[in-house]
């Protein structure tokens, strides 16, 4: 997709995540969603605020996946997870670790890597 | 308020069509749901159509009034999409102008080409129904989005793969008398256990068919099966859609179905009754999980109890609650733009008496079909009665 422009906020929060700097929009609730975000899906507030993603979450669920579409064809089997960072969950893969040494709770970090299959970039976790 | 009434319905069999285009698909379950009805095609004021992924499958987008023509019909046509609750909003639509008297007479559908562009092709295109900056890119295809549901509810409430499996022997079982089913081939709970990994913990017979096909239904207001005197018994008498995130982490549940309740909720109280009062039900079943989790929606079964009803024989034609006697998406197959009127089309067929499984069912009036888009961030419901 290198070919392409950008995806704003989306490619500006992988640079930002590369540089140590990952953040999400908080509201004036503590409800928080990666940007871009103009307003609070779950209260309506449009006061949202960039707020420093924590350094490390926890899996609240996972998957190994086995049949992956053709842009993750050289990756699979790779472990998907959704990460609970508080305010915010996040989807990633989660490397460095053997998936069946996966566990629900496991305490991971946030960092940018690249998918085997394209080189295209893509949010990565690694237990902490 | 008068409900309207299912005129005529029509299927193509279901399953591997890969040189068949959209169009032709169409062109046969549209033509037969307008014979199957008996209504003067000069009468039909408007198409509304489902479908999904006619623009990565066949390149084709603007897909209503092609549909519209295939049929031989001169009429405005419209196409809607939810993913794989396309023609389940398509319905809704026909349903609220059929009431509101703005029309009379109208063709709804779905269609779906799928197989032509093979496995990975067909996976690549179902992903599309998810966050693409935030899910897709972090690899998430539709059968992971379910795996990643499956953890989470066996983890909140318990369960098994087991206890999901039965869930596909008992659709698969349900299959066999469907000459319209993709899957007529009965399998046990082994050979679900033992199947290939798609992503874990869910396995390729968790997992519904990639199918071509199309559905078709004329729906008409009572006035006009009045008017005509046409045998229509089966009416719908409600109809609910809900929405929900589009990202399954930026919800509260994993192992639930919001937008599917709101859907119940809304199509039960406009239908005035309550899930106790259902005979029959089709559910949107990709996965076994994903009846599990309708189940539970449309409030036959408290959040956490649902996954052991296959295994309990409660959910089978000979069971208390007959769910996907069409065999549902996992048996009958999953043409995704056509699924929602062919739920509507299989419990027509057997509220009017027309089924295999007559005589374990018996004389059932109350159907609900439940239609899901993505992992539910769209879902529709619709209460079918026979009232006359």
């Amino acid at each position: 997709m290198s070919d392409t422009a950008p995806d704003g906020a989306y490619d500006a929060l992988l640079d930002a995540i590369e540089d140590g700097e990952g953040h999400y929009m908080e509201c004036a609730n503590g409800h928080g969603w990666l940007p871009p975000r103009r307003v609070c899906p779950d209260c309506g507030s449009r006061d949202l605020e960039a707020t420093p993603l924590p350094d490390a979450g926890e899996v609240v669920t996972y998957t190994t996946v086995a049949v992956a579409t053709p842009q993750f064809s050289e990756d699979a089997p790779y472990v998907t997870a959704i990460v609970d960072f508080g305010a915010v969950q996040v989807t990633g893969l989660l490397r460095g670790v053997e998936p069946e040494d996966v566990e629900v709770g496991m305490s991971v970090g946030v960092e940018v890597g690249e998918r085997e299959t394209t080189g295209d970039r893509a949010i990565v976790f690694r237990p902490r | 308020m008068t409900q309207p009434r299912v005129a005529g319905v029509g299927l193509t069999p279901f399953g591997k069509h890969s040189e068949r285009t959209g169009r032709d698909l169409f062109a046969e379950a549209g033509l037969a749901a307008l014979d199957d009805a008996g209504v003067d095609p000069d009468d039909v004021e408007a198409l509304n159509y489902g479908n999904f992924m006619g623009e990565l499958a066949e390149h084709q987008g603007h897909q209503a009034p092609l549909m519209a023509e295939a049929v031989g019909l001169d009429v405005p046509a419209t196409r809607y999409e939810a993913a794989c609750a396309s023609s389940g909003a398509a319905v809704r639509e026909a349903v609220r102008a059929l009431r509101s008297g703005e029309a009379d007479v109208i063709l709804v559908g779905g269609a779906e080409r799928m197989t032509n562009i093979g496995t990975a092709g067909a996976t690549d295109a179902l992903s599309i129904a998810a966050d693409d900056l935030y899910e897709i890119r972090a690899g998430m295809t539709f059968p992971g989005a379910y795996a990643l549901m499956a953890r989470s509810y066996f983890r909140e409430y318990g369960g098994s793969r087991e206890d999901l499996a039965h869930i596909a022997v008992k659709n698969h079982d349900h299959a066999l008398p469907n000459e319209y089913a993709q899957l007529r081939k009965e399998i046990t709970v082994d050979d679900v256990l033992g199947a290939p990994t798609v992503a874990d913990p869910l396995g390729l017979y968790d997992a519904c068919p990639i199918t071509d096909g199309a559905s078709a239904a004329v729906l008409v207001s009572a006035d006009y099966a009045e008017r005509h005197d046409l045998d229509a018994p089966v009416a719908v008498t409600g109809t609910g859609q809900g929405g929900d995130r589009m990202a399954l982490a930026d919800r509260e549940y994993f192992a639930r179905t919001p937008a599917a309740d709101d859907a119940a909720d809304e199509a039960y109280d406009d239908a005035g009754i309550g899930p106790d009062d259902v005979d029959i039900a089709e559910v949107h079943d990709c996965f076994t999980i994903a009846e599990v989790l309708a189940l539970e929606s449309l409030g036959f079964y408290d959040p956490g109890e649902a996954v052991g009803a296959a295994r309990r024989g409660e959910t089978h034609a000979t069971g208390e609650l007959p769910v996907n006697l069409s065999g549902g998406l996992k048996a009958k197959g999953h043409p995704v733009g056509a699924t929602g009127v062919a739920q509507v089309v299989s419990l027509t067929k057997v509220l009017q008496g027309e089924t295999a499984w007559a005589d374990e069912v018996g004389d059932a009036t109350v159907g609900v079909a439940h239609n899901a888009g993505g992992t539910v961030a769209s879902a529709t419901v619709h209460v079918l009665e026979v009232v006359s």
